[in-house]
């Protein structure tokens, strides 16, 4: 066994770099175009298609597929953005087994679906290898609209205003813009800087200027938002994390997992970035797996995942989860962190096993620790927003807030799963509705 | 993009692509939401005269055959004309051509052959506010035994009478529809030239039974134990009707004669296809049968992009684009010389390529001990045969040896000259004239 690997501790280079980049890379890869071609050919052109019905954007299914068979993938990508401008990162990280592919009539006959999102990637990847872009801007109207946070929902709703003619101005706390598909989704997702790219392309249409680096109640408040512009759209995502409670959570090497995935997505050599040897992350969603498999693939022996409930309510889907386990990660369900061990750094986190009910049972174990990520559940942060539903913002129809004048979408606003394909088709419905506010006016 | 606006004899329609004749256009229930689906225009359901109606069969009308995953190849259909009351029809066609101006109607006619028939059906239809009519002279059962489809369309004599007939009694566009169940297509095209028909239309269905009940031994569709021959149409039709689409397009006689390109075409490229060979517009009645009105989006966004990028403005330009190639065998350049060319990245060794060469063809490729498979190029023909049996679109290729090179297979330079058969010492002809 390779000492690197099992050394203790936060270090780096637990890998040598070919291993590093095999581990990282593209985890669909692109069809080619025989595949391609095979694939679409499944497909039965369902009318009123179940997998329409299942996405959160309503992308013409039958119709992109029927026009990447008869060899038309840039009518084909076309039929996507015009319902998702991000199809290109959407066909990358959405979820299917649990959205288009899970209701595709050949999963359900079969256990086989048509490969949508790969389709959906081959399409989009084609038109934008040609560095076009389909869409143009209507006359000016002359009105502007503001846009907290340059995410999914942001850009989505800037692009969709942008081709309606209004001028668009994105704000964002965070020097660069993609919210989340650029911090957050899984670099084996989002590889060869997919993510920025997508920034600049969906950029051509013109009409939206980002401003990076200036975050709402730091840099500008809700009120001077309202009075500079014509509407306003909160895509601000959510900023803050939960906090664990067990007691020693303030221990050194107790992080939260979505701030070490954005340190690595922004780390530009993986040898450099340190990851613990035994690694334990707490919790049940998408970032708990993305956090343990990419500490897996950065060289971490031993990797967990221990979430409270079973694994039926677990967040990320069944597919998640098994891309975790061929990874090498454990998962522990059933159990909640009582108590984090360790003389200033943590060394061991303990556990109670819980019913389905999070009852506790009395029974604990300990698992070894050099590196815990927390990743419960993210907050939104913010003062002076429009009235909230529960912990986000509450909407009403296609993202009306409580304020006149006010829209929000996305992770931030209440209603829909938070996923990257939600935000858009949220971010779009918002923009809709913003354009027929601001025409009636 | 592209303009797919098309006027095809003084009919306009935003797109090449009409409904045929059939039931898709059999009623204002389906044509509304063919509109609303984006068709450019439709040939309504064959009208037949006022009387008692039409009657079908109430047992299975269609049957078809397949391909792998069994998409739909071919169907064959034994339906008559519209069962459905003339008047009815009527107004039905009148209702929709007022709620969409914008698209092609056109009514289909098959009455008998007597001119009063046609005198009296005529201005009923002109009453509609249609845009044209279409003398259905093609369907192969049913109709014929009475007179009537293509026991008209078979005997050119009578497409000049009838069309002529029609041409005097009024004032709308004459489109004949011609049927496949004839030897040579230009004679029937020619007769409804010479009536003064505005445009010819094809193909209707062929004469077919798609297969044999092994238990009842009987043909299907089978009704109570029987079946009869019905009219084949959907993909598989798709070649023969683009050859009497060419034939009738390349005639120098009939070049300036419109034609509405029929019989298979189920995507845009289809279309493309039956335009280039001189169609004016398409019909379409299996894929819509088989998929539903949408599958037009796909033929409308198809088209534009391929005009794009072929920097047409409009659909005139690509009509007859590829009418002066097609040519005569004795006039391919036999100096042409291709040989195939395997892509060993896309190549996964299936084998289907050797086997068909090493048993059928020429014995032109080799296979080594670890499945690789290459051509022999001193044995190869180019005949292309490999080609068509890879299940890999674009493994194998056919190359064209640069004039100079030396063809290992005849061991000759490639001249660069043209040079066809009826040139070629072989050609018994040119030896005698040589004499
Ligand atoms: C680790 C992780 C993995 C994920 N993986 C997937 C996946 O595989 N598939 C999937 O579909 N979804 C995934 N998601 C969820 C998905 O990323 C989100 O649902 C989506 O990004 C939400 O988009 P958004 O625009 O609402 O917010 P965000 O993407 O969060 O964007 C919000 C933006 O607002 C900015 N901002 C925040 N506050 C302020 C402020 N006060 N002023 C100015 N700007 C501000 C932020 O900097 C950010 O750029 C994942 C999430 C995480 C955390
Ligand atoms: C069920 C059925 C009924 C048809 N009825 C008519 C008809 O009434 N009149 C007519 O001119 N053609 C009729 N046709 C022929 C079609 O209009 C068309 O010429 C033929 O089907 C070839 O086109 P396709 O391959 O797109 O189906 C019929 C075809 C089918 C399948
Ligand atoms: S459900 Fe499956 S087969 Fe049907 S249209 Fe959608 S992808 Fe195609
Ligand atoms: S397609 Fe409709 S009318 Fe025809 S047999 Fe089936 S159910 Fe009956
Ligand atoms: S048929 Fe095509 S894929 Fe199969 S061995 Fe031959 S070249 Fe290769």
């Amino acid at each position: 066994m390779d000492a690197r690997a099992l050394k203790e501790g936060i270090v780096s280079g637990r890998l040598d770099p070919d291993a590093l980049s095999a581990g990282f890379a593209d985890l669909h890869g692109q069809l080619s175009n025989h595949e391609a071609l095979v694939a679409a050919d499944r497909c039965y052109f369902c009318h009123d298609a179940p997998c329409v019905t299942a996405c959160p954007t309503d992308i013409d299914i039958p119709l992109f597929i029927r026009q990447i068979a008869t060899g038309t993938p840039e009518a084909a990508a076309k039929t996507i953005l015009t319902q998702n401008i991000m199809g290109g990162m959407c066909a990358r990280v959405c979820p299917t087994e649990t959205l288009c592919e899970e209701v595709c009539v050949r999963e359900v006959a079969e256990g086989e679906p048509v490969q949508i999102g790969r389709l959906q990637r081959y399409a989009t990847d084609t038109l934008m290898a040609q560095g076009v872009h389909p869409f143009s801007r209507a006359a000016p109207t002359g009105k502007r609209i503001a846009i907290v946070g340059a995410g999914p929902a942001g850009l989505a709703c800037a692009h969709r205003l942008a081709m309606h003619g209004h001028d668009v101005l994105v704000f964002d706390a965070r020097p660069k813009a993609g919210g989340l598909n650029e911090y957050g989704i899984a670099a084996y997702k989002s590889t060869e800087d997919f993510a920025a790219r997508e920034v600049d392309w969906l950029l051509q249409i013109g009409g939206i200027e980002i401003r990076n680096g200036i975050a709402l109640g730091r840099d500008m408040t809700m009120s001077e938002l309202q009075s500079d512009y014509d509407a306003v759209f909160l895509g601000m995502g959510l900023g803050g994390v939960n906090a664990l409670t067990a007691p020693g959570a303030d221990k050194e090497g107790v992080l939260d997992a979505v701030g070490f995935i954005a340190d690595l997505r922004q780390c530009t050599d993986l040898s450099s970035l340190p990851v613990g040897r035994d690694v334990v992350v707490i919790g049940g969603g998408m970032t708990a797996v993305d956090a343990a498999v990419q500490s897996k693939l950065l060289g971490a022996l031993n990797v967990t995942i221990v979430y409270r409930r079973g694994r039926d309510r677990m967040n990320a889907s069944v597919w998640e989860q098994e891309l975790a386990a061929a990874k090498g990660v454990r998962i522990i369900t059933n159990a909640s962190p009582v108590a984090v061990h360790g003389n200033g750094a943590v060394r061991e986190i303990e556990f109670e096993f819980t019913d389905d009910d999070l009852t506790p049972t009395g029974q604990t174990f300990r698992l070894a620790a050099d590196q815990v990520f927390k990743a419960i559940g993210q907050t939104l942060t913010g003062d002076d927003l429009p009235d909230l539903d529960g912990r986000k913002i509450a909407v009403t129809g296609p993202g009306r807030t409580s304020v006149k004048g006010v829209w929000a979408g996305g992770d931030c606003a209440a209603g829909g799963e938070d996923l990257t394909v939600t935000a858009v088709a949220e971010g779009r419905d918002a923009a809709e509705d913003i354009h027929v506010a601001l025409m009636r006016a | 993009m592209a303009n797919l606006t098309t006027d095809f004899v003084g009919i306009k329609s935003p797109n090449p692509f009409w409904l045929a004749s059939a039931p898709p256009t059999d009623k204002e229930y389906n044509v509304r939401r063919a509109f609303e689906a984006g068709w450019g225009g439709v040939v309504w359901k064959t009208l037949g005269e006022a009387g008692p109606p039409i009657v079908n069969v109430n047992g299975p009308r269609y049957g078809a055959i397949w391909g792998a995953d069994r998409r739909l190849l071919g169907l064959n259909n034994i339906e008559l004309i519209t069962d459905r009351p003339l008047d009815v029809n009527l107004r039905e066609i009148k209702a929709v051509k007022r709620d969409y101006p914008d698209r092609a109607m056109v009514v289909s006619l098959m009455v008998p052959c007597v001119e009063e028939a046609w005198k009296a059906i005529l201005p009923l239809v002109e009453e509609t506010g249609a845009d044209g009519v279409e003398l259905n002279f093609g369907c192969p059962h049913g109709m014929s035994e009475r007179g009537m489809g293509s026991a008209v369309g078979q005997v050119p004599e009578y497409i000049e009478m009838v069309t002529r007939w029609v041409k005097q009694n009024t004032r709308m566009p004459c489109i004949v529809k011609l049927t496949p169940n004839i030897t040579d297509i230009r004679k029937p095209a020619m007769a409804a030239h010479a009536g003064g028909a505005d445009a010819v239309s094809l193909i209707n269905t062929i004469n077919s039974i798609t297969s044999v009940d092994l238990d009842l031994f009987a043909p299907e569709p089978t009704i109570d134990g029987k079946g009869a021959h019905g009219g084949y149409c959907g993909p598989a039709v798709k070649p023969i009707a683009l050859n009497m689409v060419a034939e009738i397009a390349r005639t120098p006689e009939m070049a300036d004669l419109p034609i509405s390109g029929i019989g298979g075409v189920t995507t845009w490229k289809d279309a493309a296809e039956f335009m280039a060979l001189g169609a004016g517009n398409v019909q379409v009645c299996t894929a819509a049968m088989t998929y539903g009105f949408k599958i037009v989006q796909e033929m409308i966004s198809g088209l534009s992009q391929y005009m794009d990028e072929k920097g047409m403005t409009s659909t005139s330009e690509l009509v007859r684009k590829a009418v002066p190639n097609v040519s005569d065998w004795q006039h391919l350049n036999l100096n042409y010389v291709t040989k195939a060319r395997i892509d060993q990245d896309l190549c996964i060794s299936c084998g289907r390529c050797f086997a068909a060469c090493e048993d059928t063809s020429h014995q032109a490729i080799v296979m080594s001990e670890d499945r690789v498979f290459t051509v022999k190029d001193d044995e190869c023909v180019a005949c292309n045969l490999c080609v068509n049996v890879c299940p890999v679109e674009g493994c194998i290729t056919m190359e064209r040896l640069e004039v100079g090179a030396i063809d290992e297979r005849t061991g000759r330079p490639v001249a660069a000259e043209h040079g066809d058969w009826t040139s070629h010492p072989n050609n018994p002809a040119v030896a005698q004239a040589a004499e």
